[in-house]
């Protein structure tokens, strides 16, 4: 990679080992994706769950909050995804007190660094949305994904190492969706059905995802017949980053890349073209759903919940009770909104359990499953019902009503 | 088999030598695995169940999200972790996460590596050739 004057000496360690470690640490990155130089940023975001850092990455960070104040902060706006837990309910989890003493060293050790503790995978939506060609160093596939193909920004999947790199560099290597060509459509979607629900944004973010396959992929969905929502593209985003570990797409007409088929699609280009209906959608449903009569525990997570979905949440719980655990887990800055407008106190005196600042899958979700005997989960989010087969649990997509119901009816689905 | 090699666009690394553990499906620390015990434990991964410790994973993609860039390097840190990973295709997380951990990855092949590695075969794993390359030995 091509460094300029203030990355040689940052290389050669004039502005204290850490930043050195950082840029060698992209360098690193830089070379092996093809990148000639760096670009600079406006924001970094760091997902540093403990469950990820475990004890020797908590022990990495930790060491270097020694360092004076000049050579360990960040320079650049740097904030957090969810945590691995809500200390107000970590008991109610059932997490252990080591799970929660890792957790408090990995916070201090982050704002040693200077970093703001914001705790969301929805920054997006709650903190300062990227405008359009800003380049960052987003982590999070959703926000990465949200950031890239709603906002216009341009980012990569930039993993808690890459993204604390960046945050002490103020640049990360240019590759990849920080470059024009990188960004046109690799293939096509043709839409015969456009969904209704935020499950079934995500369930087409699924089918998306799985079609696309990998990294380099950019689908264009064609066919859209409404402007989406924010949360149901924040949904479909999600699970297309997380089926198909994709951080870009374009729906013509609807995000700002590709107001016209030919913005993404050069002239010569041949592409193929997938068409997707709601059968797709049926059918990827139907995969997580077998031999499952009842579930255990009913989670509203990842993305994090909005203003709005709380609201609505809220709404259909009134008048009834979740008789299983019912979880939503929600942003650190929508959180006091709930309190405020006595959404949580709805949500609660309902029997569910308002979360803030954590994500159900970043939060020990195998330990957590068997301290509380949970292994059949109903959830919204296509992205978690991805996820958490590994985890052990056997997760089942529904719609929130649907779960709402479940919940209510003591874990039997109808 | 033996002696065949096949050159991949990029590596990172050291030299290792162990036996393969093979299967056209993805990768994600998170997602596909028990980091504990160190076996595949997704159901629907075609490895489900294997030990994947000492063992060259020859895969087809990195998947998921971007919690490998942590991860490999807690699971060196217990020494329940593969020799090395041998991908079709990465995504960065894939190579964040080997760049911390100083783990070895190659990746990029003008064949489905996946198809030319057989499952169980003895190989040698090389990114600080010239040109990074897996061999059958």
């Amino acid at each position: 990679m091509k460094l300029n004057d203030e990355e040689l000496a940052i290389r050669a360690g004039e502005l204290g080992p850490l930043r050195q470690w950082a840029i060698e640490h992209q360098i690193k990155v830089g070379d092996y994706l093809g990148a000639r130089d760096f670009v600079p940023v406006g924001q970094a975001h760091i997902m540093a769950d403990t469950e990820s850092l475990g004890a020797a990455g908590v022990a990495w960070l930790e060491h270097w909050t020694t360092l004076p104040a000049g050579q360990r902060l960040v320079r650049i706006p740097t904030i957090t995804d969810p945590r691995g837990t809500d200390f107000a309910h970590a008991a109610r989890l059932r997490q252990q007190p080591w799970m929660i003493d890792l957790e408090h060293r990995a916070i201090a050790a982050f704002e040693a660094l200077g970093v703001l503790m914001t705790d969301t995978c929805i920054n997006y939506q709650t903190i300062m949305p990227p405008v359009r060609g800003e380049h960052m160093a987003y982590g999070d596939t959703g926000v990465v994904i949200y950031s890239n193909s709603v906002c216009g920004a341009r980012s990569n999947f930039e993993g808690g190492p890459s993204a604390l790199s960046a945050g002490l560099t103020g640049r990360t290597p240019r590759y990849g969706y920080h470059l024009d060509d990188r960004r046109l459509a690799t293939f096509l979607v043709e839409l015969s059905w456009t969904p209704r629900e935020l499950s079934d944004w995500g369930a087409l973010g699924g089918v998306v995802g799985r079609l696309a396959g990998d990294y380099s992929q950019v689908p264009a969905l064609v066919g859209v017949e409404r402007v989406p929502s924010a949360d149901e593209i924040k949904h479909f985003g999600a699970a297309l980053a997380s089926f198909g570990s994709v951080a870009l797409f374009h729906m013509i007409g609807v995000t700002p890349e590709a107001m016209r088929l030919e913005d993404v699609v050069p002239a010569a280009a041949s592409l193929k073209t997938h068409d997707v209906g709601e059968a797709d959608i049926r059918t990827l449903r139907a995969s997580y759903a077998k031999d499952i009569g009842a579930v255990d525990v009913v989670v509203f997570s990842a993305p994090q919940l909005s203003l709005v979905e709380m609201q609505t949440l809220a709404a259909m719980l009134d008048g009834r009770r979740a008789e299983i655990p019912l979880l939503a887990v929600t942003s650190p800055q929508v959180k006091p909104d709930c309190d405020r407008m006595g959404l949580t106190a709805r949500i609660e005196s309902a029997g569910g359990t308002v979360l803030s600042g954590m994500c159900f899958y970043q939060s020990y979700a195998r330990e957590i499953a068997e301290a509380n005997g949970w292994t059949r989960l109903a959830t919204n989010s296509a992205k978690l019902t991805n996820i958490l087969g590994g985890y052990g649990y056997r997760p089942v997509l529904l719609s929130m009503e649907q779960c709402v119901a479940a919940a209510c009816a003591g874990g039997t689905l109808t | 088999m033996s002696g065949k090699i096949f050159y991949a666009s990029a590596g990172m690394g050291r030299k290792v030598q162990a036996q393969a553990l093979v299967a056209s499906d993805g990768f994600s620390a998170r997602y596909d695995l028990d980091r504990i015990r160190g076996v595949f434990s997704r159901p629907e991964h075609k490895l489900a169940g294997e030990s994947y410790r000492g063992r060259v994973l020859v895969l087809d993609a990195a998947k998921g999200g971007v919690a490998t860039a942590w991860m490999l390097y807690e699971m060196a840190s217990r020494g329940v972790m593969p020799a090395a990973l041998v991908l079709n295709r990465v995504n960065p997380i894939m190579v964040q996460g080997a760049a911390l951990a100083d783990f070895t990855m190659i990746s990029g092949f003008d064949v489905d590596i996946t198809k030319a590695i057989a499952n169980g075969a003895e190989v040698e794993v090389d990114p600080t050739a010239e040109r990074p390359f897996i061999r059958v030995v």
